[in-house]
């Protein structure tokens, strides 16, 4: 499994891999925006952890039909698949990988785009804990809605519909608790659930997703 | 006698054609006489005329909900046990599933933009049907988008049993998000805040001519993927022979 997980890491961060893609178009977001709703701090401000979130979100949606694909087409998926190891395994592994190649530096680097957006600092520990506890469950998720569309012409659109509504619980309660920080509160209450939720979702989608999978490779 | 035995698509057409007429013709019967009645109805004394609409409303509403639960149901058995018919039952569902969506919806704007004094708000009932409407769009897509049918089966059931976990879950976590303007359930066996019997007879009439609706256009749609299994499977054999 950690020999998978190195080989997902390797493979991505090397040339072509499209690492830090996810990190350009977070920042491409969070600059338009001021343009298109104007410069001025107290929108800004108010509308920034919901950006923030959508933000994240859409970068996250960008490189997830690179989590299947390139396998899928050079047949390694085959061989993972025929492995001793569970094919579940192996999604939760590549879902890990996603999550280490585009969500990790999203956490990161929300802060920065966070001062960039003129988010209240008060909210800046909320929107780091409810990133850091929320991208794993849309990195699993992804990797479910990328097992489903694998084998299909025109399916990075097809996936885009497929995720964006399972995404919907993760957004309200993420984006919620950022609010709450901003507006001064506390927002466990919502990172509670956020958190129950990517539990949920880290514990039951691997399996959804293996069976897609191997349907895909029937 | 079992009602695996419809698993058979022979069965299932014969006693589908057999059953088809008595389900349209109580489907409109039912809807012809519960509108009428439902438009003859008096005027609320604080809604008026709109709250006619609510014989169209309710029972679409009620039929979006529960046609995704009976695609549910019916991907549960094609996953299980593998009865094509199963399979083609839930995919000729879903489309009717999403018009009563829209209906519901659009019927619903109409009434709220005299009543609310908007179109839409972004109530938490509104937008979890708003959200059910995208999973609607979003299992279509994929039955089209798949040509081995199936593959096609066997992945639009995963989907849906994925989505009927989120949609349940998106219900409630837009109830966490914003408080709402929707009254809450008044169709109901408790007594208490229950909708006047004058408009509840007519209501119950147009839901039971809803559901006759569906069943019909269910039987009609999953008859006619029957056929185009069968038409693709003799052109398949007339190329190969």
């Amino acid at each position: 499994m950690i020999a998978l997980l190195v080989r997902d890491l390797r493979l991505a961060t090397r040339a072509g891999g499209g690492f830090g893609l996810g990190l350009a178009f977070f920042l491409i977001v969070c600059t338009l925006v001021p343009f298109g709703v104007g410069p001025e701090g107290g929108t800004l401000a108010r509308i920034a952890p919901g950006i923030l979130w959508v933000g994240a979100l859409l970068a996250c949606l960008l490189s997830l039909d690179r989590i299947f694909a390139l396998d899928w087409e050079d047949g390694s998926l085959d061989l993972l698949a025929t492995a001793p190891l569970p094919l579940e395994g192996a999604v939760a592994i590549k879902a890990a990988a996603h999550w280490v190649t585009t969500g990790l530096p999203l956490v990161l680097a929300a802060p920065v785009f966070g001062v960039l957006l003129h988010l209240p600092g008060a909210a800046q520990p909320w929107l780091l804990a409810s990133l850091a506890i929320g991208t794993p469950a849309l990195s699993m998720l992804g990797a479910f809605g990328a097992a489903i569309t694998v084998g299909l012409r025109r399916g990075g659109l097809l996936l885009s519909l497929l995720v964006l509504p399972l995404y919907v619980p993760t957004l309200i309660f993420g984006a919620e608790a950022v609010r709450r920080g901003a507006a001064g509160g506390d927002g466990t209450t919502p990172l509670v659930f956020l958190a129950g939720i990517t539990l949920a979702v880290l514990a039951a989608m691997p399996f959804a997703a293996a069976a897609a999978l191997r349907v895909n490779l029937r | 006698m079992s009602i695996w035995e419809y698993a058979n698509p022979v069965k299932f057409m014969r006693t589908s054609a057999a059953i088809l007429p008595w389900v349209a013709g109580g489907a409109a019967v039912s809807l012809a006489v519960g509108l009428v009645w439902g438009f003859l109805t008096p005027l609320d004394y604080k809604q008026g005329s709109t709250v006619k609409i609510m014989f169209l409303h309710v029972p679409a509403a009620m039929m979006a909900i529960n046609i995704w639960v009976m695609m549910l149901a019916a991907s549960l058995v094609w996953l299980i046990r593998r009865h094509h018919v199963s399979a083609l039952a839930a995919k000729a569902a879903a489309p009717v599933g999403a018009v009563m969506t829209v209906i519901a919806l659009l019927t619903g704007a109409i009434w709220g933009q005299p009543m609310w004094g908007t179109w839409w708000e972004w109530d938490p009932r509104l937008t979890a049907f708003l959200i059910l409407f995208l999973f609607y769009l979003g299992y279509i897509a994929l039955w089209s988008a798949v040509d081995n049918p199936d593959s096609a089966a066997d992945l639009t059931g995963v989907l849906c049993l994925v989505g009927s976990v989120f949609a349940f879950l998106s219900r409630y976590a837009v109830e966490f998000w914003n408080q709402g303007l929707h009254q809450g359930a008044t169709v109901s066996v408790r007594p208490g805040d229950r909708i006047s019997s004058a408009y509840s007879y007519p209501l119950y009439l147009c839901m039971l001519g809803f559901f006759l609706l569906f069943v019909t256009l269910l039987l009609i749609r999953t008859r006619t993927e029957i056929r185009r299994r069968r038409t693709a499977a003799l052109l398949a054999r007339e190329v190969q022979g």
